[in-house]
């Protein structure tokens, strides 16, 4: 009974919509398995993360006011007073550091294992697009509550896009709403952090999807080098999207462990009047930059020292964006690792290290 | 002819769809940048009694909009600075125990002159002037004391 009125619906909408030749798409795409497989599970992972964002940030609205004293109020009321308001906005900063890791390792897996080589090179970019929305959420929605370390690090960051020779005044003005940070930073920041990076964010993520969809997962070299009768591969759909079904399950658990045993604080209600309070810093994914800022000296050669950090870092950046056209090719010796491998080691043990010297000292 | 009529309307309509695409994109960079709030034009601040501030102290006072540092020294002497960090803007405070003035963002230290002497900061404070009137505190723009 059930199953013939849904074969119903389905024939309903698969006479106008055609989407009999889409499932046979999904059905026969096949997924590689071998020893590097579980990172393929890292952008499903990133996704689900950012679905609860989407869905715990809805619900924050509901109760969120923007301004320099209702918008601390208004999340201490959402922790206090609201039925699981603690569990929401817990979820909600929770999910926002998971996401920007797990973005961080599916970058450096597809890094790693040259999966930004032709034909996915525009894949990469607005994969890294993305990643710079999702610090961009962060840092945008680290201000929202209005407390003292927040309100620093807002700063601290909107004057170091000053820092960005000639046009570098005009940006921080533009981003403060003013020349300091003020109730006008505040609402430009909701602003940013509601509407505009979400519609930037859904349109670059729709063609991240898109390209994946179109192009299938990235066959690593020695996969490819395999006879076809050696190589083994898993329907797209129902067998891979049922394990990514499970380690969202996974995913969602260790979430609500740590919002419900380390719920995020709200922390000291931020005075522009105040002295900076010790321990200021930003989001952990900021601080490898902050702390590299900390280090330079007043100048750097004829420069001072915050341009020079922030040149650097946009120089990398844009290098790091667009690898797929300047990798450097390693030599036939396998038995040499190779360069691009060395180089990502590098930038890693770079964050790592200035990462944990940022909360040591 | 009608090859030069084509491009005669092509860079019609060309220009058209500049002159379209321009109309709207100034408004909305116009809007983004915020109009120029009329800073209140303070020259001086009083910040209290002197009895009332403890030797080896500071406070932020608000000059205006900008936050100013006062300092009681050891020797009972009154300093002033703009409290804004010259590194990364930030609000400097007074150390008690290094009688040096410190940003915690960065840890920037200038002395008691004001003047960048470790850390990534790259210019000294500005200084205003410190005046007793009738042991009431006067803190005002060094430039126009002077």
């Amino acid at each position: 009974m059930v199953t013939s009125r849904l074969s119903k619906l389905y024939s309903w909408v698969d006479d106008r919509f055609k989407i009999t030749p889409l499932i046979e798409f999904s059905r026969h795409k096949r997924v590689p398995v071998h020893k590097h497989s579980i990172w393929y599970y890292m952008g499903g992972v990133a996704l689900f993360l950012f679905i609860i964002q989407v869905g715990t940030g809805i619900l924050l609205l509901l109760y969120y006011q923007p301004g320099i004293d209702s918008g601390y109020e208004s999340v201490r009321f959402i922790m206090t007073e609201v039925n699981f308001g603690w569990l929401i906005r817990s979820i909600h900063s929770w999910s926002a550091n998971v996401f920007v890791f797990i973005v961080f390792i599916h970058m450096f897996s597809t890094f790693f294992t040259g999966a930004f080589r032709k034909p996915r090179e525009l894949t990469w970019i607005s994969g890294f697009i993305l990643l710079a929305l999702a610090m961009g959420f962060g840092f945008s929605g680290y201000l929202l509550p209005w407390n003292e370390l927040a309100f620093f690090a807002t700063k601290v960051g909107t004057d170091i896009a000053g820092a960005v020779p000639f046009i570098g005044d005009a940006i921080k003005i533009v981003l403060r709403g003013g020349e300091d940070v003020t109730g006008a930073t505040l609402s430009r920041f909701y602003a940013f952090h509601v509407a505009l990076l979400p519609a930037i964010f859904t349109i670059a993520l729709s063609l991240h999807l898109l390209f994946i969809q179109r192009q299938g997962m990235h066959e690593p070299e020695f996969f490819k080098n395999l006879p076809e009768n050696k190589k083994k591969v898993i329907p797209f759909f129902p067998n891979f999207i049922l394990r990514d079904a499970l380690l969202w399950l996974i995913v969602l658990n260790i979430l609500l462990y740590l919002a419900v045993f380390f719920p995020w604080e709200l922390g000291v209600k931020a005075d522009p009047f105040e002295p900076a309070p010790e321990g200021i810093r930003p989001e952990w994914y900021f601080m490898f930059m902050f702390q590299s800022l900390k280090l330079l000296p007043s100048h750097v050669f004829f420069i001072e020292g915050e341009v020079f950090g922030v040149l650097f870092f946009t120089v990398v950046a844009f290098a790091w964006l667009l690898v797929p056209l300047w990798e450097i090719k390693s030599k036939s010796d396998k038995n040499k690792a190779r360069p691009m491998t060395i180089l990502g080691l590098v930038v890693i043990a770079y964050i790592l290290i200035m990462t944990i010297w940022g909360y040591v000292v | 002819m009608n090859v030069k009529r084509r491009k005669f309307i092509n860079i019609l309509l060309g220009g058209g769809l500049l002159g379209w695409l321009g109309s709207v994109i100034y408004p909305i960079i116009s809007f983004l940048n915020p109009p120029k709030v009329a800073e209140a034009n303070v020259a001086s601040i009083k910040a209290g009694l002197e009895e009332e501030f403890p030797i080896n102290s500071s406070k932020i006072l608000k000059f205006g909009r900008k936050p100013v540092i006062l300092i009681r020294t050891n020797t009972g002497n009154f300093l002033a600075f703009e409290a804004t960090c010259t590194h990364l803007d930030c609000i400097v405070q007074y150390r008690t125990d290094t009688k040096q003035i410190w940003c915690a963002c960065h840890n920037g230290v200038y002395d008691l002159r004001g003047r960048n002497i470790s850390g990534p900061p790259p210019r000294p404070l500005d200084e205003f002037t410190v005046n007793i009137v009738s042991s009431e505190i006067i803190v005002s723009r060094a430039t126009e004391v002077s």
